[in-house]
């Protein structure tokens, strides 16, 4: 699946210079150069942030995650969940994990939405670690700070629609 | 065809403190599990975590490329009427598409979002497509979250979410209206 994800964004790289090398030599190898100068700056903040939400997920308290949010825990499940998203580390897999995790130990699916929605919108250490490098840091903030609602309304919509 | 002005972006240092200080929080923690669990442990995590490392970096470099490509080759003007302050509430749903198709993870986003809003693109049209590539990006639904729930609670789960990108791009406009904030572009 990971290999299907590469391909899609080396096509779309392929595709991108390509299309800047019908604009010019010039174009093509300022394009490149640009793309390569930025990844190695950011090579020390990702592998900073890969090798150390490992670390910081295994710390956490996983078990009493359960127990805390379960189906219900309500409203205050809801905002305990969604405070533990925003805590837990970044990653692709972490917050994935630890939901799953807490869903099969108990505790209830709209809290776990409210949990992983949170997580995905503003884990603080991803913001900091790899959405302020990139972005202009008040568009970082100003984006956290309307997502705030956002878990709130997901687990509502969640428990709305009902378990499929 | 002229080929665009390059747009100046930002000058990214390698290290700041804000990175100071999360080393130092994974330094506790990696010393922390060390001590607790031992050795074996610690090298399961950490080789764990080198592999996943080796598998996100082809992708941050197809990130880097294809913001620098997209930031040269996409004139600012097509940038600014399809998703600029006068893009209206198509701009919102442009961007939240945008969002929903574009793979890859946040390393791959944020320089695209970041690169658009160089651009100029709108602050509401970037929280909405930052926020739909979040909530409801189908790759990273499929690669990272199908494995963990299933099928029937990720398909619950982004039915939930369809909404909220343009929730978030409509309250980022209010603000930055209603608060007349001033978004630096390049610094």
């Amino acid at each position: 699946m990971t290999l299907i994800v590469d391909l899609v964004l080396w096509t779309l790289v392929g595709a991108l210079a390509l299309t800047a090398a019908t604009r010019g030599q010039i174009v093509l190898r300022a394009g490149a150069r640009e793309g390569v100068i930025d990844f190695i700056r950011l090579l020390p903040r990702i592998g900073l942030g890969m090798v150390g939400s490992g670390f910081l997920a295994d710390v956490l308290p996983q078990s009493l995650i359960g127990p805390w949010l379960g189906p219900d825990s309500g409203f205050i499940g809801v905002l305990l969940a969604t405070a533990a998203g925003a805590m837990t580390p970044g990653g692709p897999v972490v917050g994935f994990s630890i939901g799953a995790a807490a869903l099969k130990s108990g505790a209830g699916a709209p809290q776990v939405i409210a949990y992983s929605t949170a997580w995905a919108l503003y884990a603080v250490h991803r913001l900091v670690m790899w959405e302020v490098p990139l972005m202009p840091p008040r568009l970082v903030w100003l984006r956290a700070a309307v997502s705030l609602p956002l878990p709130f309304l997901a687990a509502a919509a969640a428990m709305v629609l009902g378990r499929p | 065809m002229s080929s665009e002005p390059a747009i100046p972006r930002r000058k990214r240092r390698a290290f700041d403190w804000s990175t100071a200080a999360i080393g130092a929080l994974v330094v506790a923690a990696a010393v922390t599990v060390l001590l607790r669990d031992g050795r074996e442990h610690f090298l399961a995590i950490l080789t764990g975590d080198l592999s996943l490392f080796a598998v996100m970096l082809p992708k941050v470099l197809a990130g880097c490329l294809i913001a620098a490509f997209v930031t040269l080759l996409l004139p600012r003007e097509t940038i600014v009427r399809w998703v600029g302050h006068e893009s209206g509430l198509s701009g919102l749903l442009i961007a939240m598409l945008a969002g929903f198709v574009l793979p890859g993870g946040p390393i791959t986003v944020y320089p695209v979002a970041g690169a658009f809003f160089a651009a100029g693109a709108d602050a509401g049209a970037v929280v909405a497509f930052v926020t739909s590539w979040t909530l409801t990006g189908a790759t990273r639904a499929l690669v990272w979250e199908l494995p963990f729930f299933g099928g029937d609670f990720v398909t619950w789960r982004i039915l939930a979410a369809i909404p909220l990108p343009l929730i978030a791009g409509v309250l980022a406009r209010i603000a930055v209206r209603s608060f007349a904030l001033k978004l630096v572009r390049d610094e």
